[in-house]
């Protein structure tokens, strides 16, 4: 790969392709979008094959050097960032996919936006200008706020100010501290500032302020009540990528930003963490226990998986960020997939509500064993992608909080409670209802779709080490840096004090 | 590539091919490769069983696959095979294979006989991986893959509402013991720095006195670590508390119920606590704990099997009750006698529930003993069947000269274990069992095949003679549609919800066949009876020795399990009429049922109005449904809606975004349209930002 810019031209493509959309028909522009999209999508393999595991922390490096002041043209991966393309750039067809007959307005402008997404999701994971970050991150809000705003439900104008409104606020705290920041290091650089060590005082301000961005992203309780109406209102392909990659970048930059940077303010603010973590857990699994709303319900558990992932990244320990960096990755795939789920009898029935449909394991026996998969992998079933990740995060949290531990822990019974209450109401029952009985099975192009990501999570869950492996060092750098913060853990086990004797004479006692 | 793998993976690769081919080769194929696939296991499976008996075979591990990797935590994919394993795998083999060829017969009209038997097949691999694991994670995959496996044969018939609520019910019960479990995992791997087993046992010693922090206070390690697991023991073991699922797990089909919930799935919280007998030694807090919920469940789950009607759930209460046995008896340090109880309950109770099977089957699926009665001339072969299962698990057998059926050999080793160790609470509450186990057990056998037929009145046998009626075919009358047929059935559903309806004498009810002429099942279903009878005269008198015998025992297990033979031979050496006693109890029990149910059969209704509150306290399962329901499942959908319309829309949306909308309409509607206004907006903030930023980074 020497010299070939790759990050530049997986830019470069669906920025161009988006442009030229604009002045297609409707069918030449899904064609062309579906292309770029899938060259995308190789190109992400032929990285990750040349990836090297072990070697140098970033990779692919392209440095323009300064443009103007400091602001440069500077792109680099570490496993981490790999690890989110290629989620971004797996999902990335998908959705067009997905999209393929349900899309019938406004396509041109509806396939740019979806490469537009795709472009700024990618920049945002490869940039290493801090100021290059910034633009990514926040322009990757407006293709979506276009997307849920014209191509959206009934009540999508409210759904996409309560979005902006939320994000509004994160991203001018965030955009005040990085100015401090950049001043304070003389750098934008990402890897430098990650290096940097800002006083301590400040940090906590600093951190706070990329909280409120991040918070809003994850989405953590109590900040995620545009969630459930942002995807309620997006067209399905909307919602994949919103569940599958926007939720990740609240995680991504907790890993790249909160943790490294400021890790003293990170340890001291753990409580505020692990407490609004427990409470989303606990908080949002009741509540999907009781909506009537498909999309709704997932959405509610999407907060609660988010939640194992701040915890886990907040334990300061390997199996903590290593678990969750896999549940994003997991929660990103079956999410994904659960809203192409709902996606599918929806286009057919043109409702949300669950009550309307039941029985469906008769007529739609492939769709039943799919929707069961990602059911199963939603509750963290051992054998699929999100249990390893769960399971590692919560055990990086015990080694923190055994209280947290158990809190987070009562996921796994809740979880279970609402998907397969959903599950029970959508698939299992008799089928009574006449336009239920005249829906089809998956079509080849929905076979398409959900196969891929069903194949990938049970990659995950048998053999996760594919994933691991590329960000194990970067894990190591990173707990390198957050050491000297570490908190010390609740459990504290003392030396045991066998008592060889005291184990004879009970068996004497028997005898 | 040893005969491990074959026995492991030939089940997950036969339920791939039957589960995938949806329908595609008809139903025949995917039934020929799920039954081969296990018979062939089967046969693998015992000489490994026969090598660890005659003392040649070694332990090993057979690696597969690395699994997971997380700095210290080093997790693969790997087969364990020792003593403990080889009893499992004879167990679980030998029950499934036969479970696989009975429902051959039993679900023949079904036509959804593919999935069926892919499911069987999965369960079969689970519970495979879940007793060879070598580490305590791939032991939660198997644990977890049973409960997946459990969850969908529970739920089988789906069009059914009471089976889908009994599959949510298993699932969910069972992750809050799971949450145990996985506590359990967490702290051990903290303590000890791995999660695989050898590593583990052997270390536990050596943490025994030391002390460690949970929820924000300190406890003795061990304790803490194995209290955890246990939890997750009772929840997929059905111990009290966590018991709940069982008995509505019996809306799956029969063969299920004999393999997953009586033979295999429900130990597996025994094999658990066997698999980590080491440890379980260094905290004599967690064993009182696990010998006190195992006497209470074996008394508790006995008391309710007596009164119930329908004779699935007798037999579900039983195996609850006996599943307290196997815990008591590790509690008290016996572990090989829990081992041997699992393994010759595994034989008896299968064979008693494909027994009630073949009777259900016979009866055009109808479930309740009230209409039964005089079965043992109409279906001789099912009836001797049954015999042997009762005696088996009542316990039949001459005490001092150590003959008997399977159950005489099996708890009886557990009752003088628990005297042996000066356990004297759970010796009662081990006597008090049995004497209630041969009642209810016989008290089955009566009602079902002796006095005279009620089968007038029953709905399914009415439906039998109408059908058989209308197609002037006597043929008919047997043929079975279990996935059409049970959904109608009023008994399955409100068992327990409406008592005052099972309050009804079965000896009030009017006699009669209504022309009704039940049939012996086919022979692909006499068969695994036949075998299974086999195993619960013979698996006593035979294996004793080398799970219980304090020499013997202890060159079997080779250490594969903790195996005190001080505990080995004191039980042995109590006194006599310690001994006696089960045997005693076990004649008062039949005495007793015959008395109530042959002799005088008004006492049952005379008892029931002379002590009408604890008929009822019985006959409503001690009331854990009711409460349960009250206090977690009532208020956690009351919660939810409280946080949703309160909390979200109430509270965070009322002061949050729509609050702020009265202040930022302004602004948009200056913009025009509104949702471009605020995308509009949003560039215009980040335009600025970017300038500031640009301009500072220039200037500078």
């Amino acid at each position: 790969m020497n010299g070939f810019p790759i990050l530049s031209v997986m830019l470069a493509i669906p920025a161009v392709a988006a442009i030229v959309c604009l002045f297609l028909d409707a069918k030449s522009a899904r064609w062309l979008a579906l292309a770029a999209t899938l060259v995308d999508l190789a190109l992400g393999i032929v990285m990750w094959a040349n990836f090297d595991i072990g070697g140098a922390q970033w990779q692919f490096v392209e440095n323009s050097g300064p443009l103007f002041g400091s602001f440069s043209w500077a792109l680099g991966i570490d496993g981490f960032a790999l690890l989110l393309i290629m989620l971004s750039v797996f999902l990335m067809p998908i959705c067009i996919g997905a999209s393929w007959e349900a899309i019938q307005t406004r396509v041109p402008e509806y396939m740019a936006a979806f490469l537009l997404t795709e472009l700024l999701m990618i920049g945002t994971f490869a940039a290493q200008d801090l100021f290059l970050f910034y633009v990514f991150f926040e322009a990757g809000l407006i293709p979506m706020f276009l997307i849920i705003g014209i191509w959206g439900g009934v009540n999508r104008i409210y759904a996409s100010y309560k979005f902006f409104l939320y994000t509004l606020l994160g991203s001018v705290l965030m955009l005040i501290a990085m100015l401090w920041m950049s001043q304070t290091a003389g750098t934008t650089y990402i890897p430098d500032l990650m290096a940097y060590n800002f006083p301590v005082h400040a940090q906590t301000w600093l951190f706070l302020a990329f909280f409120a961005s991040f918070a809003v992203k994850m989405p953590m309780w109590p900040v995620h009540t545009w969630l459930p109406d942002a995807h309620v209102q997006a067209p399905t392909a909307g919602s994949v990528i919103l569940a599958g990659v926007l939720l990740k970048l609240g995680g991504y930059g907790f890993l790249r930003f909160s943790l490294p940077m400021f890790p003293e303010a990170s340890s001291q603010l753990i409580w505020l963490i692990f407490g609004l973590s427990a409470v989303a857990v606990i908080y949002t699994s009741l509540v999907a226990l009781v909506q009537s709303d498909m999309k709704k319900l997932i959405a509610y558990s999407s907060v609660a998986h988010m939640a194992i992932v701040t915890i886990g990244l907040f334990a300061f320990n390997r199996q903590g960020i290593e678990g969750a960096m896999l549940v994003m990755l997991g929660h990103g795939l079956v999410s994904g997939a659960l809203f192409l789920c709902v996606g599918v009898i929806y286009d057919r029935l043109h409702t949300r509500e669950i009550d309307r449909y039941g029985g469906l394991a008769i007529n739609m026996p492939r769709y039943a064993v799919l929707f069961l998969l990602f059911t199963m992998a939603s509750i963290g079933l051992p054998g699929t992608s999100n249990f390893v990740g769960e399971l590692l995060s919560l055990m990086g949290t015990y080694q923190v909080s055994t209280t947290i531990t158990l809190l987070c822990t009562t996921g796994i019974i809740l979880g279970a409670g609402y998907m397969l209450y959903l599950y029970r109401r959508v698939v299992f029952g008799e089928l009574t209802k006449d336009d239920v009985k005249a829906m089809p099975d998956l079509s080849k192009r929905e076979l398409a779709l959900l196969v891929p990501i069903a194949a990938v999570v049970l990659w995950m869950g048998v053999y996760p080490e594919s994933f691991i492996a590329p960000m194990r060092q970067d894990v190591t750098i990173l707990l390198h840096r957050i050491d000297r913060a570490q908190p010390k853990g609740d459990s504290l086990p003392t030396a045991g004090a066998p008592q060889a004797h005291a184990a004879e004479a009970s068996h004497g006692e028997a005898h | 590539m040893t005969s491990i793998q074959f026995i492991v993976f030939l089940p997950l690769l036969a339920a791939a091919f039957a589960g995938l081919s949806n329908r595609a080769f008809g139903t025949v194929l995917p039934k020929v490769v799920t039954t081969g696939a296990l018979f062939i296991a089967c046969i693998l499976a015992w000489p490994i069983f026969i090598g660890f008996l005659s003392g040649t075979s070694e332990p090993y591990v057979a690696p597969v696959l690395t699994w997971l990797q997380s700095g210290d935590l080093d997790v693969a994919w790997a087969l364990r095979v020792d003593a403990l394993t080889a009893v499992m795998l004879v167990v679980v083999t030998t029950v499934s294979a036969l479970v696989h060829l009975y429902s051959w017969g039993y679900m023949e009209e079904d036509p959804d006989q593919p999935r069926f038997f892919a499911y069987l097949s999965l369960f079969t691999f689970a519970m495979l991986m879940l007793v060879t694991a070598n580490n305590l994670i791939q032991m939660f995959f198997g644990w977890e893959g049973v409960g997946l496996a459990s969850y969908l044969l529970i739920g089988f018939w789906f069009r059914k509402p009471s089976a889908n609520a009994a599959a949510i019910k298993a699932f969910v019960v069972n992750r809050v013991g799971d949450l145990g479990f996985m506590l359990g995992i967490f702290g051990t791997f903290l303590v000890f720095g791995t999660v695989s087993i050898p590593d583990i046992l052997s270390a536990a010693p050596g943490m025994a006195g030391s002390t460690i922090g949970f929820l924000g206070h300190r406890y003795d390690t061990m304790t803490v670590l194995c209290l955890l697991l246990f939890v997750g023991a009772m929840g997929k073991s059905a111990q009290i508390g966590l018991h709940t699922w069982l008995p509505d797990a019996m809306e799956g089909p029969t063969p299920v119920s004999a393999l997953i919930h009586a033979a295999t799935m429900v130990t597996a919280g025994v094999f658990m606590v066997c698999r980590l007998s080491p440890m379980f030694e260094t905290s004599p807090t967690a064993l009182g704990f696990v010998t006190f919920i195992g006497a209470l469940t074996c008394f508790f789950a006995a008391t309710i099997g007596t009164v119930q009607t329908d004779i699935k759930r007798v037999i579900a209460y039983s195996t609850c009750s006996q599943l307290g046995y196997m815990f008591f008896a590790a509690g008290v340090g016996a572990y090989g006698a829990a081992m041997f109880h699992l393994f010759t309950h595994a034989f008896f109770k299968a064979l008693l529930f494909l027994g009630a099977g073949s009777v259900i089957h016979a009866m055009h699926h109808e479930q309740d003993m009230r209409y039964y009665g005089a079965l043992r001339k109409e279906i001789p072969v099912t009836f001797w069947a049954m015999m042997a299962g009762t005696l088996a698990i009542t316990g039949v057998g001459l005490p001092f000269v150590d003959i008997g059926f399977a159950g005489f050999h099996s708890k009886d080793s557990i009752i003088e274990s628990a005297f042996a160790a000066g356990s004297y609470p759970a010796y009662w509450a081990g006597v008090i069992a049995a004497l209630l186990t041969s009642f209810y057990s016989w008290r089955l056998m009566f009602l079902t095949f002796w006095g005279k037929p009620r089968w007038a009145n029953s709905e399914h046998v009415q439906h039998a003679i109408h059908e058989a009626h209308g197609h002037h075919e006597a043929e008919d009358a047997h043929v079975e549609h279990p996935s059409q047929e049970v959904p109608d059935n009023p008994h399955a559903e409100d068992a327990g919800h409406e008592p005052s309806t099972h309050g009804v004498d079965p000896a009030q009810l009017p006699e009669g066949t209504g022309g009704y002429h039940p049939h012996e099942s086919p022979i692909n279903m006499l068969i695994p009876l036949i075998v299974l009878s086999t195993g619960a005269v013979f698996a006593g008198v035979f294996f004793h020795q080398f799970f219980i015998d304090p020499q013997a025992g202890a060159n079997f297990w080779k250490g594969s399990i903790f195996f005190n033979e001080h505990l080995a031979h004191a039980a042995h050496e109590i006194p006599e009429w310690g001994k006696l006693a089960a045997t005693v109890v076990m004649l008062i029990g039949l005495f007793t049922a015959w008395y109530a149910y042959i002799r005088n059969k008004d006492l049952p209704a005379q008892f029931v109005s002379q002590f009408r509150v604890l008929h009822r306290f019985l006959l409503n399962k001690w009331y854990f449904d009711e409460i349960y329901h009250t206090i977690f499942v009532r208020p956690a959908f009351a919660i939810g809606r409280f946080f949703w319309k309160r909390g979200d829309e109430g509270t965070i949306d009322r002061f949050g975004p729509n609050g702020s909308a009265a202040v930022v309409s302004f602004g948009s509607r200056l913009a025009g349209r509104l949702q471009s206004g605020y995308v509009y907006a949003y560039a215009f903030v980040m335009l600025i930002g970017l300038t500031a930023a640009v301009t500072w980074a220039i200037t500078r």
